[in-house]
Order: C-alpha cells, then sequence, then structure tokens
C-alpha cells in the first residue's frame, strides 16, 4: 500500500462529494419543476417532445397509471433492442456494420437484451467481436440512457410519495394521489441531466485518449512484424453513459480495462467519478426535497461510510498480493518502480488501488463495468465486491435504483428503532405501518431470493454447470463464478467473474456461434424479476405513503437525521446482506480469502 | 384504452430517442472529437514512414515468429513466437496471441488456482530466461516486478512498470551494444508519470520506448 | 410448588393499584404447563409462521428418528440416531416455551378476570313497575330500582334518586362513592353495590357487553385483535422466516457442489436457529401482558389499538381544574389596607377563618401562620363563629364585641357602609386588580373598617411541573383547558409549566381545537368526565373518561380510568410505549442473535469442506470463533440456547423493557446498545456455556 493509493480513495471520496452536492441542488430543481440554467437551452425542445410522444404533463399519475407507463415503455424497449440486435446484418446498409458481424443467436439475445433493459449489462458477448457499432449506439446505448432515465424516476416518484403533503382538504383516502408524471420525469432526466453530463464525460475521455470514430478495425503488424488487429469505433460517447447511467456495458470485451475505453489514471480517476456522480447526487437531491438537508446527509454518511470500508479493505487485501503469487514465489511488497500486490489481472497504468477502487466503484452501484479482472482478486478483495452485492446495491447503487433501494430499507430500520422508541414508527412525519412493511419487506427480498434460488439452480444442474470453464475454475473458485454470475444479474449490476460463459463464439463475428440456453435464460429471467417487481414494490410504497397525513417531528419522535440512526441503518443493512448471503459466501469468496492452499 | 395508448407512445418515444440518443449524440462526439482531438479519437496511431505500426496505447507482441523447417511454426492455429531481445517485451497476457483477431479478454485465473500458480511459474521462468544472464548478480523469482509475472487485464497493456523497464535495460543494452545509461535515460523518458500528479501509476510505454531504440 | 403470591412494588402513583398476578403462583403454572401442550395443535400453531415453521421441523425431526430407530438409518444420513433425537425434543421445547410464554400471560389476565367474574353473581332486578327480571335479560332502556344492599344488576344511568355506591370490586377503592341522577355523576356499574338509599337506573348496555364482561374478555385476552404495529411486526417476522427457508433451503445444493452433504436434520436446526424465534414467540404474550399491566394501573382499555395509540400521543389537553389545579381557592396573599399592617390584616383574617372548615378558610389559617402568627383557640376566647350564608355571603367570629368578618368584596362594603364606616378607596381597586388577574378576592373587616384583602387564587397541585418537564421529554406537549380568561390562564399555565393553554373553553372550543391538532398531524389525548365533554374525548385519538363521570363520556372515550386520576393518562402513555420497545427491542435481540448462531453452526457443518486431506478440516473450520467441541455439539448447543432464550425473557415481556422518559434518540441509543450489541454477543457466551456442558456430557 501506498501514500498515493490512500490519498487516492480520500481524493476521490472529496471531489465526488464536491460534484455531487451543486448537481444534487439542480436536480432538486429539475424535479420539483423549478426554472434552472438549462431551461433557456432545453425548454423548448423538452416541450416539443411531450408533444411527440403525446403526453400532457400537468396530469399527474397515481402509484399505478405511473407504473403502467413504466412498464409499457420497458416493454416496447425491450421488443425494439431485441429486433435491432436480431437483424444486425439488416442495418450493414448505415455503413455502421464495417466488420459485417452477424447477429447474434436468440438465446443470447434474449438474455442481452434483457440485461440492458433492466440497467444491468451483463455480457456474455464480447462487444468488439458480436456488435456492430449500429448495434452499440442506436441499440444498446439508447437503452443505457433510458433504462438509466427510469431507475432515476422510480426513485423520484418514490421521494415524491414520502415527501408530498396532501393538504387534509384534499386528501381522500379513497383516491390514489399522484407521485408525478413517468413521462415527465423520463424526458427531463434525460435532457436535464444524462445528456448534458454525458457529452461533457465523452469529451474529457476524448481529449485523453478514448476513441471515437466510425473506422473499420485496423490491421498492421508491428515492429517486429508480427500481425495485430486494432479494434475501433464510436467508444467515448458509448463510455461516459455507460459510466453515467451506471450500467456497465463494454464497448469491448475487457470494458474499462481496455486503453481504448479507459486510457490513462485520469480517464480511471473520471470514470468513477461519473459511476457514483448521480446517486450520490441523487441523495442530496433527496434531502432537498425532504425540506431537510440533514435527511440526505444521513443517508449519504451512511453510504460513504461503507463505500469507504469496502474500498479499504479491497485496497488493503489486492496490496497483500494472492496465495497463487506467493506459491509461484513472487514477492508482492511494495518496491521502487512497482506497484507490488495482486497484478494479476489488473493494468499497469492503474495500479493497485486504481483497480481496487475502480472496482469497488461500480460494484457498489449497479455499473458493473471493471478495470481489472474481478475473478483474479484475492479472495477478501473479491469477498468485497460479493458483499456490496449482498447489500443489495444500497451504497450508492444504482442510479435511481440505489436512493429507492436504501429508502425501502431506511424505512425498514425506522420501523425497528420506532418500535424500540415507543411510537408507532415514521419517517419524515408519515407513519410505516403494516401495508409498507409488507411492501418494503417483498421489495428488500425480492434481490437476494432471486440471487439465491437462481445460483442454487444453476449449481444444482448439470445445464447449469455447463456455463463453468473448468479448465481455469475449479474448487470454490467454480463456485465463486456460478454464485457472483446470478448475484450480478439479480442486483442489476451486470460486473462478472468472467470465466462464467453463457455464449459460445469460435470466431468473431458470430458466424457459428452459440448460446448456453439455460444461463441465457435463467439470467435474463433474474434480471428482469429483480428489477422490476422491486420498481412496482418501490411504486406501491410511493402510492401508499402519498396518501398518508404528515405528523410534525417532536422530542419523541425517532429522529432520521443524526448518527445514531446512521448506525442503525448501517447495521439493518449489514445484518440483513450478512444473515443472507454469508452461507453462500463461505463456501466461495470467504474460503478463499481463509486459505492459502491452491485448488 | 389506456395500455394501449401508453404502448403507442412508448414506441414513438423509443424512436425519438433512437434518433436523439443513438444517432445524434454520438455523432455529434464524433465530430467532435474528429475535429478537435483528431490524433486521440482515431486511437493515437503511430506511424514508422508512413507505415502504421501501432497504437500508442495498445500493449503489443515484441517477438519474432519461431521457425522449423524453414516455416513459420503454428499450434493450434496461431502462430509460436519467442521475444525478440532486442526490444521491451510487454506484460504477458494469458489469453490473447498476437494473432490477427481483435479480440481482447481476461485470463480469469483466480487466486487460489493451480492453473494461475502454473501460468505466474511460467512467466517467471520465461522472464529470468530472458533477462537473467543480463541482470548484474542474476535473477530470482523474488526480484521479478509483478507486472512482468501477472498478465494483464485487457490483454493489450501498452505499459510495464519502471522497475519492469530497468531489469530489461541490462538485456537491451547488451544485445543492443549500447551503454546501460543510454538505455536508462530512454526509459526514463519514456516513462509517463501519475496524471495530475497523483492519478494512476508511472508506467513506461512498452511501443514508443522500442521505436525510440531503433530510432537511435 | 410454592403457592406464595408476590407482592408488586406499589410504584407510582394511583393508590388503587392491582397486583401483580406472579408467575410463581402454582395453580397459574399448572395450567399453563397444560396449556402449552395443549397449544401444540398445529391449527393453533398456524395463526404464527414462525412457531409453525419451528414445529414442523419438530415434526420432520422426530419422523427422521423414528425412522433411524426403526430400521431406516440412512434416512439420517451420516447422523447417529441420539443427534436427531436431541434435536427433535429441543424442538418441541422450543415450541412449548413459546406456547408457555403466551400461556403464562393468559394465565395472569384470566387470575384477574376470575377475581372480576366471582363478582358477577345472579342478580334478579326489580323493575320500575315492580316486575323482576334477571340481569342477563336487561336491555338498553330497561329501568330497574336498586335499594341499599343490593347489587345493581348492569351498567346504566341514575335517573332517580341519590345513593352510596361501594364500587371496590372495580376500582379497588374501598370508600364508596356517591352517584346520583343527573349532572356528571351519574354512571353506575354493574356489579357495584348500593349501600345506602335507592336509586333508579336505566340501563345502558346490551347483555354481555357491561362493563365488566368487556373487562373479563380484555383480560383474558379473549377478544385480543392484534394491534396495528403487531400486524406489521408480524409481517416483518414473517418476510425473514421466509428470506431464511431460502437460505437454508438453497444451502443443499451449495454444500453438494461443494462436496458436502448436509442432513436434513441439521438443516433444521439451522433454520430454526435463524428464523427470529425469540420475538415469534413472545410475541403475544408481551401484548397480553400490556393490557395486564394497564389493567393493575385500573385502567380498563376498550381496544389494544387504543393502547399502542397512546404510545404515540404528541399532544395532551388537561382539565385545568382538578387536574392541574387542586380545584380549590387558597389564600396567597394579604392585601393591607393604607394604614394597616399585613400582619394585623393576618391576624384578623385568621382570627375569622379559625371555625371555618372549608379549604378556603384552612388556608388563610396556614398563610397566616407564615406571619408568625399562633394558632389561637377558640374556645378559650369567647369567641362566637359567624357561619356563611347565601344572604350575608360572609363569614366570620363575634370575640370581644369586636365583629371580625370576611366576605365577598361587595358584602363587606355594604356591611362596612351599614355600620358607618367608609370604605377606603384602594379597596375597589384592590377587589378589580384580583378578580382580573383571576384570583378571588375576600375583604377582611373589623366592625366598620375594612382591614384590607385575602388574595385566594388557583394553586397548581404539587409535583405538576416534574411531570410536565416529563412528558416533554417524552415528546408530549401539553395543553391546559380552562374556562379562566386569557390572563389568568396564562399565569397558571407558566406556573404549571404547561406548553399552552386554551383559555375561555366552551366544549366547541376543544373540539375544534382537538381537530386543528390532529389536522396538523398530532395524535391528541385527552381526560374527561362530564357529559360535554363526550364529543371532545370521541374525537381524540386517546379519550381517557375518569369512571366517576357520565355514561356518555364513558361510552366516548376509548379508556375508561377506574380511579378517575386525571394524571393516569402520563401511566398511560408509559404503558403504551413499553409495549413498542419491548417488541422492537426483542425483535432485535432475535436477529442480532443471528450472527452468533452462524458461527456455531456453519463452522459445524463446513467443517471438512474443501480440505486438503480427505476427512481432515478444511479452511471454514477456522470461523469456529468460539471452540466448541464438535460439529454436532455446537448444532445442540446452538438449538438449546434458541430454546432456553424463550424462557429465560418471559420475565422481561410480561414486565416490559423499562422505559425512561428521555428523548427518542437517547432512547435508541440505549435500546441498541442493550439489545442489539448485547444480542450480538450473549448468544457467543450462552452457546459456549451450553457448548462446554453438552460437548463434556456427551464427551463427543
Amino acid at each position: 500500500m501506498t501514500v498515493y493509493g490512500w490519498g487516492l480513495i480520500v481524493v476521490f471520496a472529496l471531489v465526488l462529494t464536491a460534484l455531487a452536492l451543486p448537481l444534487g441542488r439542480y436536480m432538486a430543481a429539475v424535479y420539483t419543476g423549478q426554472r434552472t440554467f438549462m431551461d433557456p437551452l432545453l425548454a423548448r425542445p423538452e416541450h416539443l417532445l411531450y408533444r411527440v410522444i403525446g403526453v400532457r404533463v400537468d396530469r399527474g399519475q397515481d402509484w399505478k397509471r405511473y407504473a403502467t407507463s413504466l412498464i409499457a415503455f420497458s416493454l416496447v424497449g425491450w421488443l425494439l433492442l431485441y429486433f435491432i440486435l436480431r437483424t444486425q446484418t439488416l442495418w450493414s446498409f448505415t455503413g455502421l456494420n464495417p466488420m459485417g458481424y452477424h447477429s447474434m443467436p436468440w438465446n443470447v439475445a434474449f438474455n442481452t437484451v434483457s440485461s440492458f433493459l433492466t440497467n444491468t449489462n451483463w455480457q456474455y458477448y464480447g462487444g468488439e467481436t458480436t456488435m456492430s457499432y449500429f448495434s452499440q449506439m442506436a441499440g444498446l446505448a439508447v437503452q443505457n440512457f433510458v433504462s438509466a432515465a427510469v431507475g432515476i424516476s422510480v426513485a423520484v416518484a418514490l421521494i415524491r410519495g414520502i415527501v408530498t403533503h396532501v393538504a387534509t382538504s384534499e386528501r381522500d383516502s379513497a383516491k390514489a394521489h399522484s407521485i408525478g408524471n413517468f413521462w415527465q420525469d423520463l424526458v427531463r432526466t434525460v435532457l436535464y441531466v444524462l445528456l448534458p453530463i454525458s457529452l461533457i464525460i465523452a469529451l474529457i475521455l476524448l481529449s485523453q485518449g478514448v476513441i471515437e470514430n466510425f473506422s473499420r478495425y485496423l490491421s498492421f503488424t508491428g515492429i517486429t512484424h508480427i500481425a495485430q488487429t486494432l479494434a475501433m469505433g464510436p467508444v467515448a460517447s458509448q463510455e461516459a453513459i455507460k459510466l453515467l447511467g451506471t450500467n456497465g456495458g463494454g464497448f469491448f470485451n475487457t470494458n474499462s480495462a481496455h486503453p481504448f475505453e479507459n486510457s490513462n489514471g485520469l480517464t480511471n480517476f473520471v470514470e468513477m467519478l461519473a459511476v457514483l456522480l448521480i446517486p450520490a447526487a441523487l441523495v442530496f437531491t433527496y434531502g432537498r426535497m425532504t425540506g431537510n438537508r440533514r435527511q440526505g446527509y444521513a443517508i449519504y454518511a451512511t453510504m460513504m461510510l461503507m463505500f469507504l470500508g469496502a474500498a479499504a479493505v479491497c485496497y488493503i487485501a489486492e496490496a497483500h498480493g494472492s496465495p497463487a503469487q506467493h506459491v509461484a514465489g513472487l514477492h508482492t511488497a511494495v518496491r521502487a518502480g512497482t506497484t507490488g500486490g495482486n497484478m494479476e489481472g489488473k493494468e499497469q497504468r492503474f495500479g493497485i488501488a486504481g483497480s481496487a477502487l475502480f472496482n469497488v466503484v461500480t460494484t457498489v452501484t449497479s455499473c458493473g463495468a471493471v478495470n481489472s479482472a474481478l475473478e483474479s482478486f484475492t479472495g477478501i478483495g473479491g469477498a468485497v465486491p460479493f458483499a456490496n452485492l449482498s447489500a443489495s446495491e444500497v451504497i450508492f447503487g444504482g442510479v435511481g435504483t440505489g436512493l429507492y433501494s436504501i429508502l425501502l430499507y431506511v424505512l425498514l430500520a425506522v420501523f425497528l428503532g420506532g418500535l424500540m422508541v415507543g411510537r408507532t414508527p415514521e419517517y419524515i412525519g408519515k407513519k410505516v405501518e403494516a401495508r409498507e412493511i409488507k411492501l418494503v419487506a417483498l421489495g428488500i427480498l425480492i434481490t437476494p431470493l432471486s440471487a439465491l434460488f437462481s445460483t442454487a439452480l444453476a449449481t444444482a444442474t448439470r445445464a447449469g454447470r455447463a456455463s463453468i470453464d473448468t479448465a481455469i475454475a475449479h474448487g470454490p473458485q467454480a463456485f465463486s463464478e456460478t454464485l457472483y454470475a446470478y448475484l450480478s444479474q439479480a442486483n442489476n449490476n451486470g460486473s462478472a467473474f468472467a470465466g462464467y460463459s453463457g455464449f459460445v463464439q469460435p470466431v468473431a463475428g458470430n458466424v457459428g456461434s452459440h448460446g448456453i440456453t439455460f444461463a441465457d435464460l435463467l439470467g435474463g429471467f433474474t434480471m428482469l424479476f429483480a428489477r422490476y417487481a422491486p420498481i412496482l414494490f418501490a411504486l406501491a410504497v410511493a402510492g401508499t405513503l402519498v396518501n398518508k397525513r404528515v405528523s410534525p417531528a417532536g422530542l419523541g419522535t425517532m429522529r432520521t437525521d443524526n448518527p445514531t440512526f446512521v448506525v442503525l441503518l448501517i447495521g439493518v443493512i449489514v445484518l440483513v446482506g450478512a444473515l443472507t448471503f454469508f452461507p453462500a459466501l463461505l463456501l466461495g469468496p470467504i474460503v478463499q480469502g481463509l486459505t492459502g492452499h491452491l485448488y | 384504452m389506456t395500455i394501449r395508448k401508453e404502448l403507442v407512445r412508448s414506441l414513438v418515444a423509443m424512436l425519438v430517442f433512437t434518433l436523439l440518443l443513438g444517432v445524434a449524440y454520438p455523432l455529434v462526439v464524433t465530430g467532435i472529437g474528429q475535429l478537435a482531438f483528431r490524433s486521440q479519437a482515431n486511437g493515437e496511431l503511430v506511424h514508422v514512414h508512413g507505415r502504421l505500426v501501432g497504437s500508442k496505447l495498445i500493449g503489443q507482441n515484441f517477438a519474432l515468429p519461431v521457425y522449423r523447417h524453414g516455416k513459420p511454426l503454428y499450434q493450434h492455429g496461431v502462430l509460436v513466437t519467442r521475444p525478440d531481445p532486442r526490444y521491451f517485451q510487454t506484460r504477458p497476457s494469458g489469453t490473447t496471441p498476437a494473432d490477427n483477431d481483435a479480440a481482447t479478454s481476461f485470463a480469469n485465473y483466480g487466486p487460489n488456482s493451480t492453473v494461475t500458480e502454473k501460468a505466474i511459474a511460467a512467466n517467471i521462468a520465461a522472464y529470468i530466461a530472458l533477462n537473467g544472464r543480463y541482470y548484474p548478480g542474476g535473477l530470482t523469482a523474488a526480484k521479478v516486478p509483478v507486472d512482468a509475472a501477472d498478465t494483464s487485464a485487457s490483454g493489450v497493456d501498452p505499459d510495464i512498470s519502471v522497475a519492469n523497464a530497468r531489469i530489461q535495460a541490462y538485456r537491451v543494452a547488451a544485445v543492443r551494444h549500447l551503454p546501460l545509461g543510454t538505455v536508462d535515460a530512454l526509459v526514463a523518458k519514456y516513462t509517463i508519470g501519475r496524471s495530475l500528479g497523483f492519478l494512476g501509476e508511472p508506467s513506461v510505454d512498452v511501443l514508443e520506448l522500442n521505436l525510440a531504440l531503433d530510432r537511435l | 410448588m410454592s403457592t406464595t403470591t408476590a407482592q408488586a412494588p406499589a410504584a407510582g402513583p394511583s393508590p388503587g393499584r392491582r397486583q401483580a398476578v406472579s408467575v410463581l403462583r402454582g395453580d397459574i403454572a399448572r395450567r399453563a404447563l397444560r396449556d402449552s401442550i395443549i397449544k401444540l395443535d398445529p391449527r393453533v400453531q398456524v395463526r404464527n409462521p414462525v412457531m409453525f415453521v419451528v414445529e414442523l421441523g419438530a415434526v420432520i425431526t422426530s419422523g427422521t428418528w423414528i425412522a433411524q430407530v426403526f430400521g431406516q438409518p440412512a434416512l439420517g444420513g451420516h447422523d447417529p440416531a441420539w443427534y436427531t433425537f436431541t434435536i427433535a425434543i429441543w424442538l418441541w421445547l422450543t415450541v412449548i416455551f413459546a406456547n408457555l410464554a403466551e400461556a403464562f400471560a393468559e394465565g395472569r389476565g384470566r387470575a384477574q378476570a376470575d377475581t372480576l367474574r366471582s363478582m358477577r353473581q345472579q342478580t334478579v332486578a326489580t323493575m320500575q313497575d315492580g316486575s323482576t327480571r334477571r340481569a342477563e335479560e336487561l336491555r338498553r332502556g330497561d329501568r330497574v330500582v336498586v335499594v341499599a344492599g343490593e347489587l345493581i344488576p348492569g351498567d346504566g344511568t341514575v335517573v332517580e334518586g341519590i345513593a352510596s355506591v361501594d364500587e371496590s370490586a372495580i376500582t379497588g377503592e374501598s370508600a364508596p362513592v356517591i352517584r346520583e341522577s343527573g349532572g356528571d355523576r351519574s354512571a353506575v356499574t354493574g356489579g357495584t353495590r348500593v349501600l345506602s338509599d335507592r336509586i333508579v337506573v336505566e340501563i345502558t348496555q346490551e347483555p354481555g357487553q357491561s362493563f365488566l364482561d368487556r373487562m373479563i374478555n380484555l383480560v383474558e385476552g379473549a377478544q385480543r385483535r392484534k394491534t396495528p404495529n403487531e400486524v406489521a411486526l408480524g409481517i416483518l417476522l414473517s418476510g425473514l422466516t421466509l428470506i431464511f427457508m431460502i437460505v437454508v433451503a438453497t444451502l443443499r445444493p451449495f454444500g453438494l457442489f461443494a462436496g458436502t452433504n448436509i442432513s436434513d436434520t441439521t438443516l433444521i436446526s439451522l433454520l430454526v436457529a435463524l428464523i427470529p424465534t425469540t420475538i415469534g414467540a413472545l410475541l403475544s404474550a408481551i401484548g397480553i401482558a400490556g393490557m395486564d399491566r394497564l389493567v393493575r394501573r385500573n385502567v380498563l382499555a376498550l381496544s389494544g389499538r387504543a393502547v399502542e395509540a397512546s404510545g404515540d400521543v404528541d399532544v395532551l389537553l388537561l382539565d385545568k381544574t382538578g387536574t392541574i389545579t387542586i380545584g380549590n381557592r387558597l389564600a396567597s396573599e394579604f392585601v393591607p389596607m393604607p394604614g394597616v399592617s399585613e400582619v394585623e390584616l393576618a391576624e384578623v383574617a385568621q382570627l375569622a377563618s379559625l371555625a371555618d372548615e372549608t379549604p378556603e378558610g384552612r388556608s388563610i389559617v396556614v398563610l397566616a401562620k407564615r406571619y408568625g402568627i399562633r394558632e389561637h383557640d377558640l374556645t378559650q376566647m369567647h369567641a362566637e363563629f359567624v357561619p356563611f350564608t347565601a344572604q350575608t355571603r360572609m363569614s366570620g367570629v363575634d370575640i370581644d364585641g369586636q365583629r371580625l368578618r370576611k366576605g365577598a368584596g361587595d358584602a363587606v362594603i355594604a356591611m362596612v357602609a351599614a355600620e358607618g364606616g367608609q370604605p377606603p378607596a384602594e379597596l375597589r381597586q384592590t377587589l378589580d386588580r384580583i378578580a382580573g388577574e383571576g384570583g378571588t378576592p375576600l375583604a377582611v373587616a373589623r366592625d366598620n373598617q375594612v382591614l384590607g384583602v385575602v388574595y385566594l387564587k388557583d394553586t397548581v397541585k404539587e409535583g405538576m411541573r416534574q411531570r410536565f418537564d416529563q412528558l416533554r421529554a417524552m415528546g408530549i406537549r401539553t395543553i391546559m383547558i380552562t374556562g379562566d380568561n386569557r390572563l389568568t390562564a396564562k399565569k397558571i399555565a407558566a406556573e404549571a409549566g404547561v406548553d399552552d393553554f386554551l383559555a375561555e373553553a366552551t366544549p366547541e372550543k376543544k373540539l375544534e381545537l382537538i381537530r386543528e391538532q390532529q389536522a396538523a398531524g398530532r395524535m391528541v389525548a385527552m381526560t374527561g368526565d362530564g357529559t360535554n365533554d363526550a364529543p371532545a374525548l370521541a374525537q381524540a385519538d386517546v379519550g381517557v373518561a375518569m369512571n366517576t363521570g357520565t355514561q356518555a363520556a364513558r361510552e366516548a372515550g376509548n379508556m375508561v380510568d377506574l380511579d378517575s386520576n386525571p394524571t393516569k393518562l402520563i401511566e398511560i402513555v408509559e404503558v403504551g410505549k413499553q409495549l413498542l420497545i419491548t417488541r422492537g427491542a426483542l425483535t432485535t435481540f432475535s436477529i442480532a442473535n443471528d450472527v452468533a448462531k452462524y458461527f456455531a453452526i456453519l463452522p459445524a457443518i463446513f467443517i471438512s469442506t474443501y480440505a486438503t486431506v480427505r476427512g481432515g478440516k478444511g479452511p471454514l473450520s477456522v470461523l469456529n470463533v468460539m471452540g466448541l467441541g464438535d460439529p454436532r455439539s455446537a448444532v445442540i448447543s446452538a438449538i438449546v440456547f434458541n430454546a432456553i432464550v424463550i424462557p429465560l425473557l418471559i420475565p422481561i415481556s410480561l414486565r416490559g423493557v423499562s422505559y425512561r422518559p428521555v428523548g427518542a434518540s437517547a432512547l435508541l441509543r440505549r435500546n441498541l446498545l442493550i439489545y442489539g450489541l448485547g444480542g450480538l454477543a450473549a448468544p457467543f457466551i450462552g452457546i459456549k456455556l451450553i457448548d462446554l456442558i453438552v460437548h463434556n456430557l456427551l464427551g463427543a
């Protein structure tokens, strides 16, 4: 470990906070319909869009209508993307399929489409050997934008459910009140938030060497006359939204480890910031919308503490090196001119800290981008991404998903804590009662349940075990690989212990390739279920909370904006995650971390 | 009917978003890139005498084909090579042989795997075999920098650590009959520091270093 | 078996507090033991999902054991029969312990109910027309005549006559109370006895729904319906149970993948250890005990919901008179006229009041003592007492020919004028000032000279300020309700330390205030006794009617205080809070326990998983941080701990977690520390101790 390594973590946390605060304020304005400095530029196109789509945004939607719009939009998006991917050759006329790649098989397409719809970006395919530029741009990247916008919309709707104070005279318990308008949230998120920031990030990345062109792949022979091919493509534009929308689906197979996606220490830093920027800002947005910024700070503190803990553990573990290295005789201490540590599957320019932090950043969120091989992380270092996923992506989490997920945990903590102070639990003045607890419990349990269930199916069946590359992975690593695959897909994360495969592709371009149907379908359904079920529960919670009367806080009310609550919340998150996944984690990463023995 | 109305709306919205986000947005970025950051946008390509020899950002295999019976040797359709001792060598790659395939991929060597241990041991052996006899006092596994024995993530890591370059410098200097100081000076010259002074690790760009050697 | 009855400490201010019925009472214990076996009926258990899962586990393990014994050893996997048997026994015990907790709580309630029921003798009612009817047949609207010595046959309102009534049966208070027609003391309760005179009572209840009936049902838990928070908690516990079922079910394939076959018995043990059995077992006992605690404080809640709501109260409306102030005006100041010393005025006022036995008169004597005036003995002074009459509106004494008088200002002025005296100009000013401040002025005269004025004013009861401070610390605001003018109200409010007041209150204004507070999202509690309080009592979230009040008030509120003590609300709030805290604390404890159970059971299961030597210890064996003897004793110890923690916690769940009136944050910190951290640590110690016994005993 080095001063630079620790410094990176600290500076990152500070810069992130400094950027997230103003963005949070801006987003609060965007979602409460206030004027922003972007209005002169964007108000016209915004209203044009509403006209084209045919919606009247002055009409709010109750939670059921909101959910209906969301599901309809997702369904159409799914079909459109499936169509684009399955007709890849059809679009060659655009000139955006320079390598003449064929369409991917149906089963891999099913998995991929479900993956991008759900903001997961789990990839059984390698971008540079499978996808045309057209598919990446017009298909995948569009979903990278809108799936992010859907997540944010749900978060904003839940916030409204919590903070809206329906006047007594207008309250009608039989009538469901508005939690906003889905179309408006969607359009405003895309226009006011995602697009402008993506442009800025894309340009920064471009300036540092992330490529952006439509050229054919370049073949050449190097200075010793060995032949090589350079994959090309419009990477910078896709890279920006891949990170900003916590999507994570790489343009290239090696994702952000590829120098054309992530070219130096600065791009690595910018990419990490891009991932956490919106999830962090949304917490401040939330604080502002509740009218008590401290509510936001408390959640931010919870997230930041857990994040820093995860980063520290991962960094220490990776800097220590792996049993395989030690048995082979390597010295893994830091020495002059070398990073030391476990450099297996890591890039020299990022080193240990830059790789450990990047992967913590992308696994606490649902980003799933990687700049190093997760499967090659040490047992404990690799257990950190596992733990992040086990905490159900609430440490910042995906754009929107992180906030609405942690709010469900907050309600759970409020319930437990509220009982312990002897009052019917209430949050921001609204009582948490049986109906909320039912929805919250279901919303929280869906993700871990589907992860465990799918992993069990995949480990117990021959068809499931077919995805494990037994030449590389055996013993606990094979289990880790499988568990991670379904944990990642259930959490809509998308990062992978990449040895686990669902696609067999003998040559680039999909000729003669075939999917592993079991893994493709199980993963696809896991992602869809674990995305949309919690969304519906979160919206239902918004729907029931919005109708509640608000009680003013008194001395007897449990405060949710002080350190005691932060401790309680961390306790609840850790306990739920640990109790659910501890047995499974034992057999994978924990075994790997506990032993110096090789398998 | 509401559902049908919502589906139609969704379709219109998706088509508009596809035009805006899937077509216009990348075209704008590409336009700016090709105008303002031409070199970066096209991959920092390096030409020698008008011939493309690689990208500053992509590692390559500075190797020579192995011949058998006067013909290049192939194994499983992949050209067998040996490191060219005149050049600095990039990091080992577990997966991507230097063929004309553009695919990149992780080796996925687990931390507790015998497969990993064997691969690392083989890389150490190869490194010592190549550099050991030039290095004062000889090389042992313990002296091999981790980046020289562990495979990179992308398989096309363009960089090596400074320590790795300094060990290889003895060999390159000896093979090329150059003073060690000259080679070390080049290593220092092509060492990319941390971005903004604190981001990332100091690394040596192998392609640029090798090209500079050839220019001497 | 011991039959001693432990005395509950008589804490708190209420005099008529019932005794806690001891858990140790032999008959209750025997009945509870029997009930806990009867409750094993799956139709009973299915209402509690957590314990139902345990019972299911007990059935399966028992079946496995029987199969092992009768020639199917393979069914038990690698487990020996004694292991399966031990686990099965302890699973049954877990269910029985849970039943025992509930049965004890019910038993204590039942004992209370039996006392009540013994009063519900067969009463024959005499109707107004002279006919007789059995008490059970009386309907609303019937009029019955009750004479001295008879039991009142049902709840009702006195419509004619006045009588003293012995209500000790329901209030525990032995002094008889007066019940009369009209006014606020007209309600009578069935089962109480008329001691004197004759009254006509209009019955206000339908058969089987008398006060007594409801009280019996309530303490027996027969009509216990789950309260909203209990329902919510139940859902959470079911959710946790569900997830642990999946966790344990998926562990089988995971184990097989890693080459470890885990037996059904061990998996079931893990499941039972993980699901929140502790709180699941104690949940209903906590609820019943909460109700019981309330009854012991002589408060009758008409629903569990009301008890829970009382924990949420934000605003307390208290009547000034009788609640905050003593109700009688007491002398607080002597205001002499010019030329008269304070001491002189005090002495005359004292003499004039010596024979006055009213609280006002006594208070003047007490105040005068502060001026160093010793008490005179009237009998030695040839004094003649002149009592107060409505005509003279004054009282006093004649001593040695001097006429000492005290009385209403006007009356005294009139008397002085009639005697040829000249009341000083300051007198009128003083009288007006005192009246303006809400006090009552009493003019004092000697013959034709007005000496001064005694300032009588409302006096705040002792200890009220501390009570309100306590309430404030709980987060409850108190609002004083008074008919006084703003000025007076403000003074008394400041003196008593209430947060706010409503002056010149009328029933309408009171109702409006409650609605206002509720619209602002606050939960309002109030006490009341009069018929005109009824709308407000009904509107309030927690309305406590005084038992001495009218039937209308008693029906409008959702609680009745048998002691008719308006400050009882504070205790009610405490009981409500305690109820929730106990549930929350034990839930936290229960969940926190799981960590240690994991560390006991999982290393035992995976002791040789991924071992380098076949059958040797694998890397996961280092997680046996407690150093438990061997895998089987580890599992057994966890299960034994899981079971015996239930009876160990029965006292806490019956007594309730202690509540201190401190802010929510301090309370949360304290309970998190005790039940959260304690819940993490306790089982590590407990399981280790049990393992020491089990492992050494079995020698395994």
